[in-house]
């Protein structure tokens, strides 16, 4: 009786073995259904940017399938994503992205959000070879690490603010310009940094000062009464959310006049909603903005983008969202060039990208940074207590005058 | 661009005050900190994620319309309750226990605390308005947003009132015999149990005030109360437990000290320095703490 169970239990467990190790490597594509991997930020600190990453996705998805899916060899396949909830952890997130490669046989990935969990993901995907796309790790060192599955449809974080610089220097006769900056203390804004050093640099223009901010300080009262001393023709600050909102609601509080006043994540912060006119006249960097020109056949244009996305979703897409969308549309093409699910071949068609999507143009350089998109500017403009963010630079796409110098606090109602 | 501070004198004094401000208020939430070691011997860790959840009370109400000043008279009511929940729900099973059980327990609150407030709230980092103006001296070089003084008005008021309360009313007074001997206490009539309570109540309402006013001096997130846990923990240690007016001065003092050693130093050592200091007073205080307990006077 109990050598039967025992043979039992191992034919059993045979069964089970042959059918997990059938069902992995053919889990890629399943029947009509192309299989895509995320990990990414439901919970914790990122979820607000998780969920825009992941409704970016999810409307690309469905977009695509309703359009006629995925053609490789003559057939029309559809794509699908498994998602798990990293929790804002990179160790995580790590330990999820192994789980998706070995026991869903995923062999497609998407990138999570955040710089610092696409960090800690990309040495994961590398080891297996499994080609990613992501849409929101912009630190510059996932480019400089010769990772060769790794494809980013974003400009890297040191292109953010460098074009404010160049628009400062314009706006000063060519001649180089007195710049103020305080960066937070983390791998993103850091990047921020050396891309404004290289700014300065190539034009000639003198850093008079360069606060660290350190991750848990929510006060710049010491730096922004330094810059009110010293100063500058240009203030430019990055920290994240906390840093924009703290930024402008000490620059108003201490009425620091600066004639110009650069920054990021101006629209994750919703900064002009929550300071409404006080974050006036503030140049934000952005991946995107829905009235940039660019055009694909998935959803027409970026106009067009925003309002079916406010339809599904019921919010404005932040940026965040229409990167996300577009790295499916990067991966529909790669595939449909590959005209294969081997692996290798999708990653070599990944490497030869040259196209146009709604959000922008891709094509992707030596590191898996994207090449061909310039990030754009847009300046917070008021009418009354109605706030919105108008694109300025480059020029191609201004809908509006860039607004300078700031006006003094003396000065604005 | 070093000792910029010594060239420019208003820079002096717009520091000292930025740092006083800011020193009153955490003066503030190490108070009931303090409070709460005393009479319970429980190192809170999860003092911020009250402060913050403080602050998002205030918030709420500012969504409402109404404006989040009053947060500092809706905020410690609702918190206080919500302290003597917490104290009823968990503090009761570790009061008696060792330090590290009530660490392990309040670190176990604060996790659970963010999470919830990450839910309910959101993940997005916040602020409420108070649009209360900027006070200008010296001819518009020394600048003071007034919600600062706002709140360290209040925080001060707060205080008085809390110590004035402790020497007269008769729960201040079964407070302080309790921090004195619980044994002693619950043997002459006092309901030691409903001190503590009380006592944790206090305490999360400090913390309700002090966040409503964070939320319209500063900026509130989910996951940004432990610098709050780590300054008032700060404080109270360079305060010692039984001095609540010098919980005061420290406060100022580590403002005062991290102001300036934003401007001399640089901007990415004012918190390392901090914690510096810390390290040399509790090498100092070593010995003092390990020869004689101290208690609440």
């Amino acid at each position: 009786m109990n050598k039967i169970a025992k043979l039992f239990v191992t034919f059993i467990s045979a069964i089970t073995l042959a059918l997990v190790s059938f069902t992995s490597s053919f889990a890629k594509v399943e029947g009509e259904y192309i299989v895509l991997g995320s990990a990414i930020s439901l919970t914790g600190k990122y979820s607000s940017n998780g969920v825009h990453t992941q409704n970016g996705y999810n409307m690309a998805v469905e977009r695509i399938n309703k359009m006629g899916g995925v053609e490789v060899q003559g057939k029309k396949y559809k794509f699908e994503i498994i998602y798990y909830d990293d929790e804002s952890n990179p160790k995580r997130a790590a330990q999820l992205a192994e789980r998706l490669i070995k026991q869903d046989g995923v062999h497609y990935m998407l990138g999570p959000y955040s710089s610092g969990l696409t960090k800690a993901i990309a040495p994961v995907t590398e080891k297996y070879k499994i080609p990613m796309v992501e849409a929101n790790g912009a630190s510059r060192s996932l480019f400089t690490k010769g990772y060769k599955y790794l494809f980013a449809v974003l400009s890297p974080a040191n292109q953010y603010l460098e074009v404010a610089i160049d628009l400062a220097v314009e706006k000063n006769g060519g001649k180089g310009v007195k710049i103020a900056q305080a960066f937070e203390q983390d791998a993103f804004s850091q990047d921020v940094r050396l891309g404004i050093l290289d700014a300065a640099k190539r034009t000639g223009s003198e850093i008079i000062i360069d606060d660290k901010l350190p991750k848990e300080l929510n006060d710049m009262a010491a730096t922004l009464a330094k810059v009110k001393a010293v100063k500058p023709d240009v203030l430019v600050v990055s920290g994240h959310t906390k840093g924009a909102l703290t930024a402008i609601r000490q620059i108003s509080e201490m009425k620091v006049d600066v004639p110009m006043l650069a920054m990021t994540h101006c629209d994750a912060a919703k900064l002009s909603k929550q300071h409404g006119k006080k974050s006036e006249f503030a140049l934000c960097a952005s991946q995107w903005h829905k009235n940039l020109s660019y055009k694909d056949k998935f959803f027409g244009s970026g106009k067009k983008y925003a309002k079916d996305f406010q339809k599904e979703f019921g919010y404005d897409p932040p940026y965040q969202s229409a990167e996300s969308s577009a790295a499916l549309l990067v991966f529909k093409d790669a595939f449909e060039r590959a005209n294969s699910f081997d692996r290798d071949a999708v990653r070599d068609a990944l490497v030869d990208t040259e196209m146009q999507t709604f959000y922008g143009n891709i094509k992707f350089g030596p590191g898996g940074q994207n090449v061909a998109k310039p990030m754009i500017l847009f300046q917070v403009r008021c009418k009354g207590d109605d706030c919105e963010n108008r694109v300025v630079a480059p020029t191609k796409w201004a809908s509006d005058k860039f607004y300078h110098p700031i006006p003094k606090w003396s000065e604005r109602s | 661009m070093d000792f910029l501070i010594f060239k420019a004198p208003m820079l002096m004094v717009q520091a000292s005050l930025d740092g006083i401000l800011l020193g009153i208020l955490f003066a503030l939430i190490a108070y009931g900190m303090a409070l709460q070691w005393g009479v319970m011997n429980i190192i809170n860790i999860a003092q911020g994620d009250l402060v913050i959840l403080g602050g998002y009370i205030a918030y709420t109400i500012y969504l409402w319309g109404i404006h989040p000043a009053w947060g500092v008279i809706i905020s410690p009511i609702i918190m206080f309750f919500v302290g003597w929940a917490l104290y009823k729900l968990v503090i009761n099973k570790v009061v008696d226990r060792d330090l590290f059980i009530s660490i392990l327990a309040t670190f176990g609150i604060a996790i659970v605390f963010q999470q919830l407030m990450n839910f309910i709230f959101g993940a997005d980092v916040v602020v409420a308005q108070s649009e209360y103006g900027t006070t200008m001296l010296f001819d518009n070089s020394v600048t003071l947003p007034n919600s600062k003084i706002f709140s360290a008005f209040i925080s001060v008021l707060y205080a008085v009132a809390l110590v004035i309360y402790m020497k007269k009313s008769r729960l201040g007074r079964a407070i302080r015999a309790t921090a004195q001997n619980a044994r002693a206490a619950k043997i002459l009539g006092v309901d030691t149990e409903k001190v503590y309570a009380a006592t944790f109540g206090i305490n999360a309402a400090l913390c309700g005030i002090a966040g409503a006013l964070i939320s319209i001096t500063l900026t509130l997130h989910p996951y940004v109360g432990l610098p709050y846990t780590v300054r008032s923990f700060m404080i109270v240690i360079v305060a010692g437990l039984g001095n609540l007016p010098a919980v005061a001065v420290s406060g100022m003092g580590l403002g005062l000290f991290e102001e300036f050693a934003d401007y001399i130093l640089g901007t990415e050592f004012r918190i390392g320095a901090v914690f510096l200091l810390l390290v040399l007073i509790l090498v100092y205080r070593r010995f003092k703490l390990s020869r004689k307990r101290e208690y609440l006077k």
